[in-house]
């Protein structure tokens, strides 16, 4: 159990769950801000404008071709290298991680809204509803539904990508980790593996409810 | 049959180019039971759609009572409020429960009271054999169930007149019974309705009067008895006896295996 003894040695166990939060508010400040530039974004993929919609393609394309670790280098060191501009790691982080998930986001918000069918509206026409009661009763409900479930995956899909971060320079959960690991290389060679674990665990503890939480609304909204 | 009901005018319309009604004329009087009749892409639906305004149309004019429901300045809300509509497929909205369904229009379009609604609902179901399903989820409800909520739905708008767009064409053989019986208490009620189907003795059993559409025209009109009987048009004849055919096929399958 050289692991345990490492993790209760100092402050080291307090400063893994200081890079845990750190995780975590990188993750959420940058989920919250992917909702609500997604919600926009989709909303502009579902829109007839040619040129609104190949920006937005192109926009789509490039996050998912470019590996997240190079638009980190590109925002991070680029920015520096040709405008002179030092942003922190922090900000980094949570401006390619909007970029990212304000993207798949209204990707998703997209695909919601089209997989509405047209007879919904149609019934809902016939129904002698307005326009906008239409939107408030029918469409926007059925939407939510079918986001929610898609968007939760999303989220735990970028906390658990927040890993990238610690190699521009941020110290979170997993550079933390590291580091305790390096401290003991000496005395304490085997803890490795058991510190990694315990990383494990935390992401566990932090992404299971959350696909829980997913699993259950897809099962009671399907 | 006093007044009429709806009146259409000549009305024409195309999609992209390609006519799929031309010069129809029709009119519905209160109280009468229209039926359409028609092989598949002859325009039925697309007339039924365009009365509720869920198409435009290219020329012509609709008029309900007498007034105009088509052109610039026509209020499609007002209309939808007085004639109902129900499709082929299963419309129901899926997130809401069956008494949730029901209640929308009438509380939210008419702005009618919750409760009052509530016990014309309860009354309506339980005329069509549904009074249990009240709170189940439309997706717990058979093909056949759920054509009859969609038809209750319709009825609690109080409309003037009701369009069926093939309201059985998606359903089970055994379950189509259990709608049209539905549909044939609300003729007999005094209902106003013009009803799209490919159920040719329901047809015969519901109509005051049956219009043959094909290619967008109206190829002939008259009495059920008259038109599934004694048709006047070689058109009519042939459509007719594609259904004849498939009943003789049927017999002598059972005679063979006999």
């Amino acid at each position: 159990m050289q692991a345990l003894d490492v993790l209760l040695k100092g402050r080291n166990l307090a400063r893994l769950l200081q890079g845990l939060w750190v995780t975590l508010s990188l993750s959420l400040a940058a989920i919250a801000l992917s909702v609500a530039l997604g919600l926009l974004v989709g909303m502009l993929m579902t829109m007839k404008n040619r040129a609104i919609r190949a920006f937005c393609r192109l926009w789509l394309e490039t996050i998912r071709i470019v590996p997240q670790l190079v638009l980190l280098f590109l925002v991070y060191f680029g920015m520096a290298k040709a405008f002179d501009i030092q942003l922190s790691g922090e900000a980094s982080a949570v401006i390619v991680f909007t970029f990212w998930g304000a993207g798949e986001m209204g990707d998703l918000v997209r695909g919601a809204v089209q997989s509405i069918p047209r007879h919904q509206t149609e019934s809902a026409n016939a129904l002698g509803l307005t326009r906008g009661q239409v939107y408030r009763y029918v469409i926007i409900p059925q939407t939510v539904r079918r986001l929610i479930p898609q968007a939760i995956n999303l989220a735990t899909r970028m906390i658990k990508t927040t890993s990238l971060i610690m190699l521009i320079g941020v110290v979170e959960v997993l550079k933390v980790a590291q580091q305790i690991i390096d401290n003991a290389r000496y005395d304490a060679l085997q803890a490795a593996v058991g510190i990694y674990g315990v990383v494990f665990f935390l992401y566990f503890i932090v992404c299971w409810p959350i696909s829980l939480a997913a699993g259950r609304l897809e099962k009671k909204w399907a | 049959m006093a007044n009429p009901l709806l009146e259409v005018r000549h009305i024409s319309k195309g999609f992209d180019g390609t006519g799929v009604l031309e010069d129809v004329s029709l009119t519905v009087h209160e109280g009468e039971v229209l039926v359409v009749v028609g092989p598949s892409g002859c325009g039925k639906s697309t007339l039924l759609r365009c009365i509720n305004g869920l198409e435009r149309i290219d020329s012509g004019e609709i008029l309900l009572r007498g007034k105009p429901i088509t052109g610039e300045k026509r209020d499609l809300v007002a209309v939808r409020q007085k004639v109902g509509m129900v499709f082929q497929s299963y419309d129901l909205f899926p997130h809401m429960d069956v008494m949730g369904n029901l209640l929308l229009g009438p509380t939210k379009a008419l702005r009618r009271p919750k409760a009052e609604v509530e016990a014309e609902a309860m009354a309506m179901l339980k005329r069509v054999g549904l009074e249990e399903k009240a709170h189940a989820l439309p997706r717990t409800l058979s093909g056949g169930q759920k054509q009859r909520v969609a038809l209750v739905r319709a009825m609690l708008m109080k409309p003037e007149m009701l369009l069926l767009d093939e309201i059985t064409a998606a359903l089970d053989p055994e379950m189509v019974r259990e709608v049209l019986n539905v549909v044939l208490d609300l003729a007999k009620e005094g209902m106003t309705m013009a009803i799209v189907t490919h159920e040719m003795r329901f047809a015969e059993a519901v109509a005051d009067r049956v219009i043959f559409l094909e290619g967008g025209v109206i190829v002939e009109e008259g009495a059920p008895a008259q038109f599934f009987h004694h048709p006047k048009t070689e058109r009519a004849r042939q459509f007719l006896n594609t259904f004849v055919y498939e009943a003789a096929k049927k017999q002598s399958e059972n005679s063979a295996d006999a």
